[in-house]
This record gives C-alpha cells, sequence and structure tokens, in this order.
C-alpha cells in the first residue's frame, strides 16, 4: 500500500473509497482511522438525519485529489463499512419511529432521491477520473450512461411520491407546468452564456497547449543556447575556443530541431534505440568538441541498426576523423556513409597535408591499429589514398547482415502515401 | 580569371546583420562579385529583383509571408534568367528539397566562407548547380531504389542514370567538380553536364520521398 497523500487541504479519495472518498478523505486530513470517521456519521444520522447532510455537502464541496495514489480496500474494510451503513439506516428509522419527522422524509422517498443523486454524482466523479486518465479511455460509456439514466429516474421518483404525497394533484400539476416553463425560458435566455462558456473553454486549452510548447522550448534554449552565449562571451579573447562553442551549439540545436541525418520534422520524438547514422553524427561531435574544426556527416540510404560490426566501423571512422584533424591541418573533414542491402560504406576526406602511406613515422600507430586492425577483424577492409599536399581520403568498407532499421519506417511510409492519396 | 563585368548580386534575408555581413564579406575580399541590393522582405525583394535585374539572388529560406519559394513564384515566371542560390541556416531535407524544386539552381548553408560563396555564386552564374554534400545525399536517399518504394511514373525523370549517381555519390564525399572529372576520367564539363541533369530531374520528378518533403513545408 502506497503512502497516503500529507495531511493537509481536505481532498476526497480517489482510489479505496466505497461511496465518494468522503470519510478517507476526512480520516486523512484528520490523520485518524477510517473507521471512526465512518462511526462519526453514523452517529450523526440520530440526530434529525445529519450525517446524510453532512457527507453530502462533503461531497459537494470538497474536491477529489489530483494525484492518483493506489489504495486497496480489504475485504473486511468492506464488511466493516456495509455493517455501519445498515447501522446507520438502522439508527435513522429508530428516530423515525421517535417522531422524528426529518428523519421519516430521509428514509422515505426523498430517501430515493437522495441514492440516486448519489449514484449520479459518483459518475461525475468517474468522469473527471477518466479525464485526468487521459484521453481516449471512453470505455464503458454506455454503462456510465445506464448508472446516470437509472440515478436520474430514482431521483424524480422519489421527488415525485413525496409530493405526491404531501400535496394534492392539482397543485402538482400547476407546479411541474411552472417548473417546466421556468426551466425553458432559463434555457433559452442564457444560450448565448452557454455557447460563450464552451468556445471559452475550447480556447483556454488551446492557450494552454501553447504555452507549454512555449515554455518547452524556452527551457531547451535556455539550458542550451543562452549558456554557450554567456560562455562565449567570457571567452570572447579565444576565437578558437568561440568557434568551438559555437560550432558545438549549432551542431546541438540542428540535431533537436531536425535530427542526425536531417529527416525529423521538428516535434517528433527521438528514436529510443540510436542506429548507425545518431552513432556517426555522435562520433562527428565528439571530434568537433575535441579539437575545434568542422565535420559534417552525410548519410545516404537509410538508418541501421548497430551491430558489433557495425559499433567497429563507427570506431575505426571517428579514429580516421581523428587522424584527420591531427594531421592533415584543416578545418573541415568530410563523411560520407552510404548503406547498402549488405554492406556499408564510410568515406572520410580532408583536402589537407596528405602524406606518404610508405613513410608514416612510428608513433603514428592510429591509423594501422584503431582503424585497419578494428575493420579486419570485423571482416571489413580499409582503403586508404593519400599523396603529400594532395589530401587524405580513407574508404572504410564493412559488410552487413543486419535487417535495416528503416523497413519499419518503409511501412510507414507506404501507410502515408494512402493517406495523402487524393 | 577576372571577368569583364562583376557579377551582380542581390541579397535577400530578413535578418539585417546577416545582410550586412555577406555585403561586407562579398565587397571586400571578392572583386568580381558586387551586390547590387538588398531586401529584408517577400515584397521587397519582388520589388528590388524586377528594378534591379540582378545576375544572381541570393535568398534565405526562412523568412515571414512565405519565405524563399514564395520569391521564388513570384519572380520566376516574369524573369527567368535570373538565377537564385539558396542560402539557408537549415540542414532539413524539406527546407532544401522545398527551395530547389521552387526553382533555385543551388543551395548553400549559411556557415560558408566568403570565398566559397563567391565561388558558388559565380558558378550558379554560368549556368550550372551547385550541391552542398548534404543536399546530394538528401537527392540520393530520394532517388534510391528501396524496397517498397513506388514503381517509377516517368522514368526518364524520376531514376537517376549510373553516371549521375556517381557524380552525386563524389559530391556528398566532398569532391569539387574537378575533382569528380578526375577520379571518373570524364572532362569538367561533362560532370556539369551530369549535375545539371540531376537539378532538372530534382525540380521535375514526381518521386514520393521529393513532393513529400516540398509539400511538408507547404512550398509547392
Amino acid at each position: 500500500m502506497a503512502v497516503p497523500p500529507p495531511a493537509g487541504a481536505l481532498h476526497r479519495r480517489r482510489s479505496g473509497r466505497l461511496v465518494a472518498g468522503v470519510a478517507g478523505g476526512v480520516a486523512d486530513h484528520l490523520g485518524v482511522k477510517v473507521l471512526w470517521v465512518r462511526a462519526a456519521f453514523v452517529a450523526l444520522m440520530a440526530v434529525s438525519g445529519a450525517g446524510v447532510l453532512a457527507y453530502g455537502l462533503l461531497w459537494i464541496f470538497v474536491r477529489q485529489e489530483s494525484a492518483t495514489v493506489e489504495r486497496t480496500v480489504s475485504g473486511r474494510e468492506r464488511q466493516q463499512a456495509l455493517g455501519l451503513a445498515a447501522l446507520g439506516l438502522g439508527v435513522g428509522l429508530a428516530a423515525s419511529a421517535l417522531g422524528n419527522s426529518a428523519i421519516g422524509w430521509v428514509v422515505g422517498p426523498l430517501g430515493v432521491a437522495i441514492a440516486g443523486a448519489a449514484v449520479v454524482w459518483r459518475e461525475a466523479d468517474e468522469a473527471q477520473r477518466r479525464r485526468w486518465a487521459g484521453a481516449g479511455a471512453r470505455t464503458g460509456w454506455r454503462a456510465a450512461l445506464l448508472r446516470v439514466v437509472a440515478g436520474a429516474l430514482f431521483v424524480a421518483a422519489g421527488i415525485a411520491v413525496f409530493l405526491l404525497g404531501n400535496l394534492d394533484m392539482g397543485q402538482v400539476q400547476f407546479g411541474l407546468l411552472a417548473v417546466l416553463a421556468t426551466l425553458v425560458g432559463v434555457a433559452v435566455i442564457t444560450v448565448p452564456w452557454w455557447v460563450r462558456l464552451v468556445r471559452d473553454l475550447g480556447e483556454e486549452r488551446r492557450e494552454r497547449i501553447r504555452e507549454t510548447e512555449r515554455a518547452e522550448i524556452a527551457a531547451h534554449l535556455h539550458d542550451s543556447v543562452l549558456q554557450t552565449l554567456a560562455l562565449i562571451q567570457r571567452q570572447s579573447d579565444s576565437p578558437r575556443e568561440v568557434a568551438r562553442l559555437a560550432r558545438g551549439q549549432e551542431r546541438e540545436l540542428r540535431t533537436w530541431l531536425y535530427g542526425a541525418g536531417g529527416y525529423r520534422r521538428p516535434g517528433a520524438s527521438t528514436p529510443a534505440d540510436a542506429g548507425l547514422t545518431e552513432a556517426l553524427a555522435a562520433a562527428a561531435a565528439e571530434v568537433e568538441d575535441t579539437y575545434a574544426l568542422t565535420v559534417r556527416p552525410v548519410v545516404v540510404g537509410g538508418d541501421r541498426a548497430l551491430d558489433d560490426d557495425l559499433r567497429a566501423l563507427v570506431l575505426a571512422s571517428r579514429e580516421a576523423m581523428v587522424n584527420a584533424a591531427k594531421h592533415a591541418g584543416v578545418d573541415e573533414v568530410s563523411v560520407y556513409a552510404e548503406v547498402e542491402p549488405d554492406e556499408v560504406n564510410v568515406f572520410v576526406r580532408d583536402r589537407g597535408a596528405g602524406f606518404e602511406p610508405d613513410a608514416v613515422p612510428d608513433d603514428r600507430h592510429g591509423l594501422a591499429d584503431s582503424v585497419r586492425g578494428r575493420m579486419t577483424r570485423h571482416g571489413g577492409t580499409v582503403r586508404l589514398r593519400t599523396h603529400p599536399g594532395d589530401g587524405t581520403e580513407v574508404h572504410l568498407r564493412m559488410p552487413v547482415a543486419t535487417l535495416p532499421v528503416e523497413e519499419a519506417a518503409v511501412e510507414v511510409a507506404a501507410v502515408e502515401e494512402k493517406e495523402h492519396a487524393p | 580569371m577576372t571577368e569583364p563585368a562583376p557579377v551582380r548580386v542581390f541579397l535577400v534575408d530578413d535578418h539585417a546583420l546577416f545582410r550586412s555581413g555577406v555585403r561586407a564579406e562579398l565587397d571586400r575580399s571578392v572583386p568580381d562579385v558586387t551586390v547590387v541590393g538588398e531586401a529584408g522582405s517577400v515584397a521587397e525583394a519582388v520589388a528590388g529583383i524586377a528594378h534591379l535585374r540582378p545576375d544572381v539572388v541570393l535568398l534565405d529560406v526562412h523568412m515571414p509571408d512565405g519565405g524563399g519559394a514564395e520569391v521564388l513564384r513570384k519572380v520566376r515566371p516574369a524573369l527567368p534568367d535570373v538565377v537564385f542560390l539558396a542560402l539557408s541556416v537549415s540542414d532539413a531535407a524539406e527546407d532544401v528539397i522545398a527551395v530547389i524544386r521552387a526553382g533555385a539552381r543551388g543551395y548553400v548553408t549559411k556557415t560558408i566562407s566568403g570565398r566559397e560563396l563567391a565561388d558558388a555564386v559565380r558558378r550558379v552564374r554560368a549556368g550550372d548547380p551547385v550541391f552542398s554534400p548534404r543536399l546530394a545525399g538528401f537527392v540520393l536517399d530520394a532517388f534510391s531504389d528501396r524496397p517498397g518504394a513506388a514503381p517509377p511514373t516517368d522514368p526518364e525523370l524520376d531514376l537517376l542514370t549510373r553516371r549521375e549517381r556517381d557524380v552525386l555519390r563524389l559530391l556528398a564525399r566532398g569532391y569539387s567538380y574537378r575533382e569528380i572529372a578526375g577520379e571518373l576520367f570524364i572532362s569538367v564539363k561533362t560532370v556539369e553536364t551530369h549535375v545539371s541533369s540531376v537539378l532538372r530531374k530534382t525540380q521535375l520528378s514526381n518521386r514520393y520521398e521529393l513532393s513529400r518533403w516540398a509539400s511538408d513545408r507547404r512550398l509547392v
């Protein structure tokens, strides 16, 4: 059983209730057992039926708690509550027998009307709960309608019997007609007011949604862009650092807006498991941040889920980017990845110094170990094209067997196409 | 190298700061490119271009009142000789493809250096398209024959030749036209022909990806 909410403002319970959660709410508020509160309501029944009145007033004026708290009602508690309700009824009857006329009404036809009202009110609580539970919770509305109609019939029947027992027929007829005429008149007069109420409600809801979106964007901009601008002002004497910060921020914002591959529409959610496109973009981002240059990967042919081979390919690509950043002396490196059904090719290219492949000094193990070793271990190949003064291009090829991520995406696209078809 | 008459450029961007930056960069370091005018809104741009008749318009993609595509739609029917080069911070497929399909001759991002921008201006002036690596990637993706794709309705427009695909691949790898020519053992002129043909297909093809990307921005 979950911890009940701390005692504070009085709220009716939403879960673990028998009628309307009034007794439970009062018990939470006062910090006593529910049983005692229910017993108090029963005792109040002896005083001209004040228990029912008190319960009804609390039901009307106390709001339901808005947070969902899990509670369970044990069979024992339910039995106790039913026993107490029966006891309350008995107390009311006894008081009535002793000549208290108010109790007589409550137990008679008005009691029926009160029971009907309770059913309708309870349904209103349920409707509110369903709204909190979120849109689309439209199940069981038929039963709900049935309960509301039954409750309304109870109320009408109770009041009718009460009136018939106390007044003669002519007066009842006149009274009913007068009430009907008044109701129709009020309804006609207040039509514009109702219309405005409904429209204002819709307008307010739209406004709230816009406000939420705006707040989300503002929060993101604050966390990213404004922080970076503040950093840039403090680092303004170091152009290299400023460029690095600006480029990093630009990349971050771009990914947030358009996704790693540039295809995602704003507002779409990020996929839970990152594929090759995200992994390559992340590797490029790391290199950009570390070496203060621009690496802009272009991925063609859809995305693919990462397996061990592709992870090795991404790491090897990253090492090739690092090599270019360290030794080529350029401020931009091109990365191009092409996903084909049976293999993935990555090209890392710079227009920098280049080198003589046979004359690589011993301290430059990066290419031999991290790139070539890693690729051959996973069944891939490396081809190197370079010449002093002519730039360098590393071509990494990795055969793959996994199913592409995009199969699901293609299906989605096909569905969209049907929807768009004229 | 120096041309007899400088290329007359018109700048369209709703950010005055960016306009003055580009103008300063082009005027200072590139003698054969002059900025003859600028505009900060669609209406100003339409009037200014009609009045000044520039050679090349540098066009921002995102602007109020319809953006760059709206300028293209309003100006191109009357002045088919004016060449448009789209210039944007956005890297999204929807933006890039939409403005290309509206009639721009090329697309570069705003992070491009002044020298590269001047190169791009000269190239579109000479009639050749300018494809950034990312644009080349988008076009390759749009024309790929993935399983489940709709069959082409017009093979002449909806399919790329093998050579065009090779050229696009190298563009996406960051190669210049000259480097592509060397790589494929063809002349620079032939590379330009292939890229022009790809541009035409990108603008006119009814392939699903192209029309979807363009219509996502409601610019077509």
